[in-house]
This record gives C-alpha cells, sequence and structure tokens, in this order.
C-alpha cells in the first residue's frame, strides 16, 4: 500500500501547488515519480504510477463532475465578517483578505447548481487553501443554503468535504455551524432527499462531526485523511505512534463509516448511478 | 474551602479572610469587634470587584474549578427519583456521560450531562469528563427514548472536549456526534441546554442542540479551548490569556453573540461557593423555562430549532 508513506505532508496547505504553468513537471509526492503538468491533468492530477491523488480545488470538481456549461454559482458574493474582532498574530480580516487575493476564493466553500449527466443537483465543494478549508459562518450558511436549494427544489445535494475543521476565528459561531448545517440535513432527510457526502484529504474535526459523516452515502478519495481529533493530538494523547493507515479512507471504510471509497476518475460515473438509484420514479 | 484549590486571582481575598480568622482567636480577650467587622465588610467589597471584573481567563479558570458541582450533583440536588440509564445498547456504557430519568418537582424529564471526575482515581473513572462515541450514542439512546414518551430533555454540558483517542476514532467519533446533531435538532419534545462548566468545542455540541441554551455565569463555551488556540494560532503554550480573550467564550459574550437565551447567575465566588443556591437556581429557572416550551407544538418546536440555529452566524453578503 504505497499511498501510505506520504503522511507528513499532507497537513501543510501549500504542499500541493497546482497552478502552474504549462510545461511543467511535477514530482508525485507518493512514489516520486515525475510527470507532466498537462499529463496530471488530463489524468484529473492522479498520479499515473501510484494513483496518488494529488489534492485539487473546487474549480476542479466543478469541472470533473459537471456537464459542460451547466454549473451555475451561488452565494458568490458573501464574504466572512468578523463578529469577534478576532486577533492573534495576525487581524482576522486582514487574514480573510489576505488569503482572497491570494487564492482567489471567497471563503472555504463553493456552492451552486448544475447537471451531472443531465440530472440537476445542489452541489458544495470546500476549498484546504482557503485557511485550511475551515468551516466559519459563511462555510456553513453556504451549505445550509445549498441544502435548502436541494430541499425547495426538491433535487439530490452533494457536498464534497476537503477540512481542517471548524475555523477558530468566529468562536462559537463556527461551532454553531455544525448544528445549523445537521439541521438542515435532517430537513432533507425527512423530504426524502438524497445527499451524497464525498470526503477528500483531508476531511476533519467539526466538519467531518457534522455534516461529512451525514451523507445516505458517505464516499471518500483513496486514502484521504478522515477523523475528529487530528493524528498530532491524538498522538499526543496516547503517547505512541500511529499505526500505519489509521484515519485514512481505507481504515474508516474497515470501521464501518464509508460507504466505498472511489477513485477520482470513477467519481462522476459513480455520483450519477446513485442519484438515478435514488431518484423518484413516479 | 481547600487552600490547594485557591486561584490566583482570588490570592487576596482568602489572605483577609484568613487575616479575620486570626483575629477572631483573640476576640474574647480584646475589644475588636469593629475591626472584624470592618474587614468583613471589606473582603465582601474586595470579592464583589474582583468577580465584578473577571477576566475571560479567570472565568475559564472558574468553570474547571474542582470544587465546582457537576452533573450528578445537580440531578441530587434538583430532582427525585432519579433512575441512571446505562449503556449505548451497542458498544459499552461511557462513563463520561450520565443520564436518566427524574423528576424536577414532579415534571418528568430526560436529564443528561457530562460528568468529570473529582479526585486523580473518579476522574480516570469518569476519563475527566471527555466521552467517546458510545457517551454520545448512549445520550442519543435516551433522548430517543424520551421522545417516545413524551418527556422533556435537559443536558448539563461540562466536558474538556470529545476524547481524542485512538479507539475514539475507529469507533466513530465524528460520526456520534454528526448523528447526535441531525437527530436533536428533529427531536419532537422539548430540550433545554445548560452550560454547567466547560463547553469545548464538538464534545459540548454533541449533547448541546435545543430549543433554549442556558449559560451559568462562570462558565465557558467555544471551537476550541483556550490552551489549543493558543497552541494552534500562536504556536505556543504561553498565550492562553490571549486566547480566552480573542475567542470571547465567556457567558456575556455569548448572550452578546446571540448563541445562548440566557444566563444563570452564580453565588458570589462562583457556583462551588453555594451548592444548594446555584442548584436552586438553576431548578427554578428549569422549571420556567420547560413550562413555555411545553406550551408549543412538535412541528413548531422542530421549526423554531432549526430558524434558531439558522439564525447564528455573521456574514456580509
Ligand atoms: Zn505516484
Amino acid at each position: 500500500m504505497v499511498w501510505f508513506k506520504r503522511s507528513k505532508h499532507n497537513i501543510s496547505p501549500d504542499s500541493k501547488k497546482l497552478d502552474m504553468p504549462d510545461g511543467q513537471w511535477i514530482k508525485c509526492e507518493s512514489c516520486s515519480e515525475i510527470i507532466h503538468n498537462k499529463q496530471l491533468e488530463l489524468n484529473h492530477w492522479v498520479c499515473l504510477k501510484c494513483n496518488y491523488h494529488f489534492r485539487i480545488g473546487s474549480k476542479e470538481y466543478i469541472n470533473l463532475l459537471f456537464d459542460k456549461g451547466t454549473f451555475r454559482e451561488t452565494d458568490k458574493k458573501m464574504k466572512s465578517g468578523d463578529p469577534l474582532k478576532f486577533e492573534d498574530t495576525k487581524k482576522y480580516n486582514e487574514r480573510i483578505n489576505s488569503t482572497i487575493k491570494k487564492s482567489d476564493l471567497m471563503d472555504a466553500v463553493k456552492t451552486g447548481t448544475g447537471k451531472i449527466k443531465n440530472q440537476k443537483v445542489s452541489f458544495a465543494c470546500m476549498d484546504f487553501k482557503f485557511i485550511g478549508g475551515s468551516m466559519g459562518s459563511v462555510v456553513g450558511e453556504k451549505i445550509a443554503r445549498a441544502i435548502d436549494r436541494g430541499y425547495k427544489e426538491k433535487i439530490p445535494v452533494i457536498v464534497i468535504s476537503q477540512s481542517g475543521g471548524a475555523r477558530m476565528m468566529e468562536g462559537a459561531f463556527s461551532l454553531m455551524q455544525m448544528a445549523k448545517t445537521s439541521a438542515r440535513l435532517a430537513r432533507l432527510a425527512e423530504a426524502k432527499l438524497p445527499f451524497i457526502s464525498v470526503m477528500t484529504d483531508p476531511t476533519t474535526g467539526g466538519v467531518t462531526a457534522s455534516y461529512s459523516m451525514l451523507g445516505d452515502i458517505n464516499i471518500a478519495e483513496p486514502n484521504a485523511l478522515i477523523g475528529f481529533a487530528g493524528p498530532r493530538v491524538i498522538k499526543q494523547t496516547i503517547g505512541k505512534d500511529l499505526p500505519k493507515g489509521f484515519q485514512r479512507s481505507e481504515f474508516l471504510q474497515e470501521k464501518g463509516f464509508l460507504d466505498f471509497i472511489v477513485d477520482r476518475k470513477d467519481l462522476r460515473d459513480k455520483i450519477a448511478l446513485l442519484i438515478e438509484y435514488f431518484a423518484d420514479e413516479k | 474551602m481547600a487552600k490547594n484549590n485557591t486561584l490566583d486571582f482570588e490570592k487576596p481575598i482568602y489572605e483577609l479572610e484568613s487575616k479575620i480568622e486570626e483575629m477572631r482567636q483573640y476576640e474574647g480577650d480584646l475589644d475588636i469587634k469593629d475591626e472584624i467587622s470592618k474587614l468583613e465588610s471589606k473582603v465582601f467589597s474586595l470579592k464583589k470587584s474582583i468577580f465584578d471584573n473577571l477576566t475571560r481567563w479567570q472565568r475559564v479558570q472558574l468553570a474547571r474549578h474542582p470544587e465546582r458541582p457537576y452533573t450528578l450533583d445537580y440531578i441530587n440536588m434538583m430532582t427525585t427519583d432519579f433512575i441512571e440509564l446505562h449503556g449505548d445498547r451497542h458498544y459499552g456504557d461511557d462513563k463520561a456521560i450520565v443520564g436518566g430519568l427524574a423528576k424536577l418537582d414532579g415534571q418528568k424529564v430526560m436529564i443528561i450531562g457530562h460528568q468529570k471526575g473529582r479526585d486523580t482515581k473518579s476522574n480516570v473513572y469518569r476519563n475527566f469528563g471527555m466521552p467517546n462515541p458510545e457517551g454520545y450514542r448512549k445520550a442519543l439512546r435516551l433522548m430517543k427514548l424520551a421522545e417516545k414518551f413524551n418527556i422533556p430533555v435537559i443536558t448539563l454540558l461540562d466536558t474538556p472536549g470529545a476524547f481524542p483517542g485512538l479507539e475514539a476514532e475507529e469507533r466513530g467519533q465524528a460520526e456520534a456526534i454528526a448523528k447526535n446533531l441531525f437527530e436533536m435538532s428533529k427531536l419532537r419534545v422539548p430540550i433545554i441546554i445548560v452550560i454547567i462548566g466547560e463547553g469545548a468545542s464538538g464534545g459540548a455540541l454533541g449533547i448541546g442542540v435545543g430549543d433554549r441554551i442556558l449559560m451559568l455565569e462562570n462558565t465557558w463555551y467555544s471551537v476550541i479551548s483556550p490552551e489549543s488556540c493558543s497552541s494552534i494560532l500562536w504556536r505556543s503554550w504561553d498565550y492562553k490569556e490571549q486566547a480566552a480573550e480573542a475567542l470571547k467564550l465567556t457567558a456575556p459574550d455569548l448572550l452578546e453573540q446571540k448563541i445562548i437565551d440566557r444566563i444563570i447567575p452564580e453565588p458570589l465566588g462562583g457556583a462551588h461557593k453555594n451548592y444548594n443556591q446555584i442548584a436552586d437556581t438553576l431548578k427554578s429557572i428549569l422549571l420556567e423555562e420547560l413550562a413555555d416550551l411545553m406550551k408549543i407544538k412538535p412541528d413548531k418546536l422542530v421549526q423554531n430549532r432549526l430558524e434558531k440555529f439558522g439564525a447564528m452566524g455573521v456574514f456580509e453578503e
């Protein structure tokens, strides 16, 4: 299992830069294979040799999943407030503004509707590169609205998670987003509308402990880190090294928390098929 | 109060109090009654000025005070006919969350809460109030039971966090908490949440979705503890005071943020200074809130709850 090797690298948000110019060669972080940029893109940023899934963002997932030209972004301009006037080594509002500039994203989630193999869905996809994909008020609200869009339009909801957890800089507001999104999912479920949760590397903390784990179907990409507590904290608690593969997708499937693991190249087909299964035939 | 449980900021109070104690020994011989009563009123005003101006970190310290009443203390003091119900029916019985049926002035309730220990031995037994997945699943089982028999639910929150252990992850800590948020949001009986000590993150929220959220005066509730926040954002454990300030995690803060509904006043010096007083206060407030909530039809109750949490958050658009 070659993909268990790279455990140290997958936390840093800057470790996987994909915005490289054409003609760049990229080294696989797992097997060190040198791969051409274009070739990697054609393979959905999955290593041709070892199947290592490079981290990609919402833009790439939208291109991967949706029928061409069908995706319409919603709540495009929603921006984080700074309810606590939070300041650590940096002011939160400065952190937000500089991250917006750097990442070309407004916050750690993009939402919208579009068609997957001609079936309309409400969609949300997180971006780890925006403050570690952390969930504050904007992420919570946009996810909640994406769920509501599914509820109102009677269409399936799909969320791709990629997050270090709740965003500290919004304190209790961030925490309450867990309850907000879960409550909306409960209403969606009462209406018998499907929710498919896709977990990618990493999905941890308050995001895992709310909507990510609440799918009618829980899916993950191979070897994604998925858990409640982070590996570093657990290691500190138990005072021992963690077993190989701990908190990885394969481990979670083995323990009964994932329906299946899906290679990125099959994600669109699998989601489309699930939607077809859950569609109301009446 | 045992001297070794004295918090730093309380020291001036204890110094004065021990002085009074000393003087009392000579009271028979000398005419120092006036002196003593002068000092006593000085103690009172000192206490008042200290406790009226607590920093956020000081409140965190009070929330963790080892003599503070815990869930089982409140159950013993506030309720009658308590029957503790054990186990999640899947894996085991988590000692860090306790719960059962009880009567509050005759009113049937399902009361559930985090449970800390008071000494090393009981803390090990209670896992320092840090639940494993089966604790959340036990809590959910009890809540569903309450729903079935139309009994309102009260939860008491007091945890330094869900247990970050190997087995907790294996058994699905995240799934257990998520499932509780999902189920509690649509439970068709009233739920009252009370933060009685520490409300640390998802480990607290895992039994914290309800119709009324009340906080005792000297408690904290946030997405992360000040220490962990310090270690992540300042990359050092030394900024816990600053982190506590930045997180705005006290009862007055959360009331201002409109996340909680009400602050429950504590006896001067903290809840541990007068168990009966805090239990009486909490009990009467719970009865008052319950009476209001029980008039609301289940559909409306669930709708209100959805809107309550839906309104939490600050953003621009
Ligand atoms: Zn490779």
